[in-house]
């Protein structure tokens, strides 16, 4: 049985003049412990495919099944790390933390929870600042503290939707060892929202394309089959590596290219010429 | 050098942000800009100040005038050139019982406000006279189950400043009370904001005077056969009524615009809704809260006045309509005292609020 499958997925966004499609027949499956990467456009989607599986919104037809059982609701289960990082900005580092892992574990004492707090945020190596507030703090240690935060909760499936996007290339090579170090240690089940097919390579067990929307679909898998650790400067010489990137890359361009000259529609030109003012 | 930055910040949060230059004079060696800084900010509003004591002299010099010019004339029609010119010496004079009754100069206001001062330390010092003398008889009243005797002089001004305090922090808190919670779950619930909004729409540009009337054809059938404080519980009623509506809509408004992103967090961490209320919704909507507190509070200085006046019930409002009433010759000097003591307060109020508004709200936004 696969740990998480969705079947023929489809979400339309229903307005006044009938809807948006934004997901058409989506169907993947991730078994436990692997690491996948779905890799898109902006605007394809991918944030209402996150949505879907984490449970804050309902397919309009198909089913998205967690460990057999259909999702309907958020779970603890699975861990979220949101783009825009989404901290309360009334809490400080530790109190963000602190309020996911009381959520999770409401049975424990106060003192355990709060050496939780203390050890995940000693994880993404931010103790030094537990006790500021998400505005004294840089773009990238914000989303460390979520990352905290989502692991907290010891969450079975981590789910991270374009986590990275907003940092600069120094802070998201960093971030991106550091979740895959987080991953390896207890082989949690990852998937991982992406636009970037290098860091999608770089972290995946496996990359899978998204359509661009609306109607969006996923595209054909590709298996990324470098033996992990992976080392970033060897990467660029590894054959696979090389293999792997250019047909992914080729793949979205196609795709790109083919949703650019999608119309074919020729519209008549009336039959006009300028007047001439002189005669 | 740490010290200048903790002032600085209580400053910036009390909104006093004007006054950084004269604590970078203080506190530390004072740069060119400073002291570009302290011309710009400190002497030219100071020349702001001069010029206009300057236009309220020369206008209430030129009313003076005319006002005098006016009884002389009448004079001279009535009872012929003799009693003119003895009109005319009697306002040269000074002589009080024939100055003409106008708007007074800012000399003349000063003159006031230091009399009602001397006359607040004489009042206080009767009551503590009179304190001290029924000291002993209360005592054995007490004990005898009588009620004790009590001061019921005359109330001077400092007092009537501090009821008028009263009655508005009584009617802000009842305003709080009411509105808070009836904006939170207004805010919560589509259906109760769509259903309720009429009547809020209606109800928020009711004139004070209206609200006045109507909690006093309640409150006096309800206080009927009790002693208690009926203008008092009326005037603050009214106050609260008038001045929750701000806190009421910017309650709603906060709470039902609450950032997507949280809400998702909160349904990601699998809150309970009392929890998802209390650590979530109010929080990011105390911002807006405050703001409307803030106008509340402004509003229900505003308001205060007015409906003391109307009342009858005693404060700065009352004071201002018993001098109008009254006539004396420095009367309204003591009017425009009043002015300048409720101008103060409200900037006083509004400053309080604003610097709690500036601390709890987490997105730091500059005073204004």
């Amino acid at each position: 049985m696969a740990y998480l499958e969705l079947k023929n997925v489809c979400k339309t966004y229903e307005d006044a003049s009938g809807g948006t499609k934004v997901l058409s027949n989506i169907n993947l499956t991730i078994e436990e412990g692997e690491f996948v990467a779905i890799v898109g456009f902006t605007g394809s989607g991918k944030t209402t495919l996150v949505n879907l599986i984490n449970g804050l919104i309902k397919p309009t037809s198909g089913e998205v099944l967690f460990k057999g059982e259909p999702v309907t609701d958020t779970s603890h289960e699975r861990g979220v790390i949101f783009q825009n990082y989404s901290l309360l900005p009334w809490l400080t580092v530790g109190q963000n933390v602190y309020m996911a892992v009381k959520e999770a574990f409401p049975k424990e004492s106060k003192e355990k929870l709060q050496a939780i707090v203390k050890d995940y945020v000693a994880m993404v190596s931010l103790s030094p600042a537990i006790n500021k507030r998400p505005k004294e703090l840089s773009g990238g240690m914000r989303q460390r503290v979520a990352v905290a935060r989502a692991l907290a909760m010891n969450p079975e499936m981590i789910i991270m939707d374009e986590p990275l996007g907003a940092l600069d290339a120094l802070t998201r090579g960093n971030l991106q060892d550091e979740i895959l170090n987080i991953w390896s240690k207890d082989k949690r089940t990852a998937l991982l929202i992406t636009n970037d097919v290098d860091e999608g390579i770089y972290m995946a067990d496996r990359i899978i394309p998204l359509k661009p929307g609306p109607n969006a679909t996923l595209g054909p898998e590709f298996i990324i089959d470098i033996e992990r650790p992976r080392d970033k400067t060897s990467l660029n010489d590894n054959e696979t590596y090389k293999k792997n990137r250019n047909a992914i890359i080729e793949y979205l361009m196609d795709i790109g290219n083919e949703r650019k000259s999608v119309s074919n529609e020729t519209y008549e030109l009336p039959e006009i010429s300028p007047k001439s003012f002189v005669a | 050098m740490k010290q200048s930055i903790t002032l600085n910040k209580i400053t910036q949060l009390m909104g006093f942000g004007f006054l950084k230059p004269i604590t970078a004079l203080f506190t530390g060696k004072p740069q060119k800009e400073d002291i570009v800084n302290f011309l710009k900010k400190i002497i030219v509003p100071l020349l702001s100040i001069l010029l206009f004591l300057g236009v309220w002299q020369g206008g209430s010099k030129a009313l003076f005038n005319k006002e005098a010019n006016f009884k002389i004339e009448k004079a001279l029609a009535d009872q012929g050139q003799a009693a003119a010119d003895e009109i005319r010496a009697c306002i040269a004079s000074g002589e009080i019982s024939c100055q003409p009754n106008t708007l007074p100069s800012p000399s003349q206001v000063w003159t006031s406000f230091k009399t009602l001062l001397e006359d607040h330390k004489v009042i206080s010092a009767d009551k503590l006279a009179f304190k001290e003398k029924t000291a002993v008889m209360n005592e054995k009243r007490i004990a005898a189950g009588k009620e004790p005797i009590t001061y019921t002089g005359r109330p001077s001004f400092v007092d009537q400043i501090f009821t008028s305090l009263k009655t508005v922090f009584a009617g802000f808190l009842l305003a709080l009370v009411i509105a808070v919670p009836i904006g939170v779950v207004i805010g919560l619930s589509t259906t109760l904001r769509s259903s309720f909004n009429w009547l809020i729409q209606i109800f928020k540009p009711v004139s004070p005077v209206v609200w006045l009337l109507l909690v006093f054809m309640i409150v006096k059938t309800l206080t009927k056969d009790s002693n208690s404080d009926s203008a008092f519980i009326i005037s603050f009623i009214s106050v609260g009524l008038c001045s929750m509506w701000a806190t009421l809509v910017n309650t709603a408004m906060g709470v039902s615009s609450v950032d997507k992103d949280y809400i998702n967090v909160a349904k990601v961490l699998k809150l309970g809704p009392m929890q998802k209320v209390f650590k979530v919704i109010l929080p990011s909507s105390l911002p807006l809260i405050f703001t409307g507190l803030r106008i509340t509070l402004s509003v229900a200085w505003m308001v205060l006045i007015a409906i003391e006046l109307l009342a009858q019930s005693p404060g700065l409002g009352s004071f201002v309509w018993e001098e109008f009433q009254n006539g004396a010759i420095d009367s309204n000097s003591k009017i425009i005292v009043a002015m300048f003591i409720i101008g103060i307060i409200g900037f006083l109020l509004d400053r309080i609020m604003l610097t709690i508004q500036n601390m709890v709200s987490f997105n730091k936004n500059e005073g204004v």
